[in-house]
């Protein structure tokens, strides 16, 4: 499998190396510094619009892409059923808290959340405890079998899931005197938690946990001889990123102020996969990149294809082309590209030139 | 898990391995055939036999990498037939892979680190080790043990092929290992690094046992105390280096293959 296999390099270099606060300091990309403030300023920059449409989504499907990228990038494991888990924990606060459907429980958002998360995680151990026995297409095959199922359920149940209208007119929370469904609130909003999660996978990467993981990936037989259990690591793994997909879909939620069943439609779960493939499946930055193409090219593909007359509705078309130009010049993504790039500008260092080399 | 006075109770009196009866069946193939087999604590052995005798498979038995199909299997008296691979590396079994089995994606130290982890406390841990960590200082001996300090920040996918063999004997090493199975160790090294794996057996803490399979009788013939001779997946002989060599069956079944 080219998806399961193009994995995450060098994440583990400095693992065990001892990091000193100067050495940190070295590490500082001036790259990464740029985007960060170019993302702290951007509603000074910005409109409305485009805070909401392009970077809100960036940021809220990049957190889910995100799980699915240390599930497959770090783990080896295509999971579908990421969305699936965003979903299922946007149902929990949507049903558990406030909403528009009569005979509402109506928890507070403090209470509801955590419920989410918690839910999240025992679904998320239920998928992985089914998919660990699998390998490669299967484990794709296994939880993209649990994402329709899923879908089928919420669209049929009008008990719990109310059925195809789904859950709607469900407030975001006041808290901290900030009413979170302004532009600029919940532009930071998802912003801080897509960076938190982000930094949370950057540094489990390094921990004994996910080198544990990464050593799962290259060798699970040998990891087994060295006193692991394997399939309580991925299981783990699954809890983890299932509470990260939690995160991003309760932001869904509280951004549309609704969730119907599409949200967690098959198709949605393959733009998840889309989204972490053509970003970069290797670096947890590639989720982000991935979810800012998809959010722009849903944006504009339509106006654009409109202008060329063509029907605007096919913009899923161009994101199709993308990911098939992506998956046949650089199967780890852009990413990929820009590390090879990168790797080229300064060729002669045999350091560079070892990072970009997957071997597969 | 067995408690500290459990092993402490076992450690004196049982048998580093027993195993009673082995048999391994693939499909129609018999792999192993009610193979028994003692070996006491910190005893050196050698398992010697023609490609297809069933050293590896007796291997994967005793780790568990493949249950046995029928027999047991008691390791420090404990009887582990059914255990997964994990239960007994954390009970102190060690093993080592005829092809190599590292991580290739990791740098050296980071493998060794992986070893050392695997059999100690925090597996799941989510915080990263600090400068000093008890387990990094570990690791970084065992890649002193090996002679791999220059390279122990390089990828394990860019080291040549002796060097991911002694990576291999340091991650075996990892932990407090009671009992190692050695997988054909000298293959493909050359002489002068074969001569630095006799030093590194060698030179093993007397209480930790091992059994060796090599093809190599300049090597396996040093550092064991017995042989074991397989052929056919049954044990057919069992003695002395010295016994072993002038013994007229095995010069003719084994010895005189061309071998060695």
């Amino acid at each position: 499998m080219a998806l399961a296999d193009s994995r995450a390099r060098g994440a583990s270099r400095a693992a065990t190396q001892p990091n000193s606060q100067s050495a940190w300091l070295q590490n500082v990309n001036p790259a990464a510094v740029l985007v960060g403030v170019v993302v702290l300023i951007m509603p000074a920059i910005a409109s409305g619009f485009v805070l909401t449409q392009i970077f809100g989504w960036t940021y809220m499907l990049g957190t889910i892409a995100l799980s699915l990228m240390f599930l497959a990038g770090y783990g080896g494991m295509v999971s579908l059923a990421q969305m699936t888990i965003a979903g299922f924990a946007g149902y929990v606060v949507a049903i558990l808290g406030v909403n528009g459907v009569p005979g509402g429980i109506g928890w507070p958002w403090w209470l509801a959340v955590p419920a989410a998360l918690i839910l999240a995680m025992v679904v998320g151990a239920a998928i992985g405890a089914l998919a660990v026995r699998t390998v490669g297409i299967y484990t794709i095959m296994i939880t993209l079998a649990i994402a329709a199922a899923f879908f089928y359920f919420a669209n049929q149940n009008y008990a719990i899931f109310n059925g195809h209208t789904g859950i709607n007119a469900v407030p975001t929370p006041v808290f901290l005197g900030v009413d979170w469904h302004d532009a600029i609130p919940s532009y930071y909003l998802e912003l801080g938690v897509a960076f938190l999660c982000w930094l949370a996978v950057s540094y489990v990467a390094r921990a004994p946990f996910g080198l544990a993981l990464q050593g799962i990936r290259d060798n699970p037989r040998r990891m087994a001889a060295l006193g692991f259990n394997v399939n309580a690591h991925r299981i783990a793994a699954y809890v983890f990123a299932a509470v990260i997909a939690a995160l991003g879909g309760i932001l869904l939620v509280w951004s549309y102020g609704e969730i119907a069943p599409g949200t967690v439609s098959v198709s949605a779960a393959i733009d998840i996969l889309v989204i972490a493939v053509v970003g970069g499946i290797g670096n947890p930055i590639g989720a982000f990149i991935g979810a800012l193409i998809y959010a722009v090219l849903k944006t504009f593909a339509l106006d654009v294809l409109v202008a060329f007359g063509l029907d605007g509705n096919r913009f899923r078309l161009l994101i199709g082309l993308g990911f098939l130009a992506i998956v046949f010049f650089s199967p780890d993504g852009i990413i990929g590209l820009w590390a090879r790039w990168r790797n080229r500008a300064r060729r002669g260092s045999p350091r560079a030139q070892s990072t970009g080399g997957g071997h597969g | 898990m067995d408690s500290v006075a459990q092993r402490l109770s076992t450690v004196g009196s049982a048998n580093a391995l027993e195993l009673r009866g082995v048999t391994r069946l693939f499909g129609a193939l018999a792999a192993l055939v009610d193979v028994s087999l003692t070996v006491r604590p910190g005893e050196r052995r050698a398992v010697l036999g023609s490609n297809g005798a069933g050293k590896t498979t007796l291997f994967n038995c005793i780790t568990g990498d493949f249950p046995p199909s029928s027999g047991t299997i008691r390791f420090f008296g404990e009887d582990v037939t059914f255990f997964p691979p994990y239960e007994r590396i954390r009970r102190g079994l060690r093993r080592t892979y005829q092809i190599s089995a590292l991580f290739p994606g990791l740098s050296v130290i980071d493998n060794v680190y992986l070893a050392v982890r695997g059999v100690s406390r925090g597996r799941y841990s989510f915080i990263r080790p600090r400068r000093n960590d008890t387990l990094v200082n570990a690791a970084e001996s065992l890649i002193q043990a090996v002679h791999l300090t220059p390279i122990k920040d390089r990828l394990v996918a860019e080291l040549a092929y002796g060097q991911q063999r002694q990576l291999e004997i340091a991650l075996a090493l990892a932990g407090a290992p009671r009992f190692i199975l050695f997988d054909e160790p000298a293959a493909g090294l050359s002489p002068t690094e074969r001569a630095e794996l006799v030093d590194i057996l060698s030179s093993l803490p007397a209480h930790i046992g091992y059994i060796i399979i090599e093809h190599d009788m300049d090597v396996a013939l040093r550092v064991v105390e017995r042989v074991t001779m397989m052929h056919n997946g049954r044990i057919f002989k069992e003695g002395s280096p010295q016994e072993i060599e002038a013994d007229p069956e095995v010069q003719e079944l084994y010895l005189g293959g061309g071998h060695g």
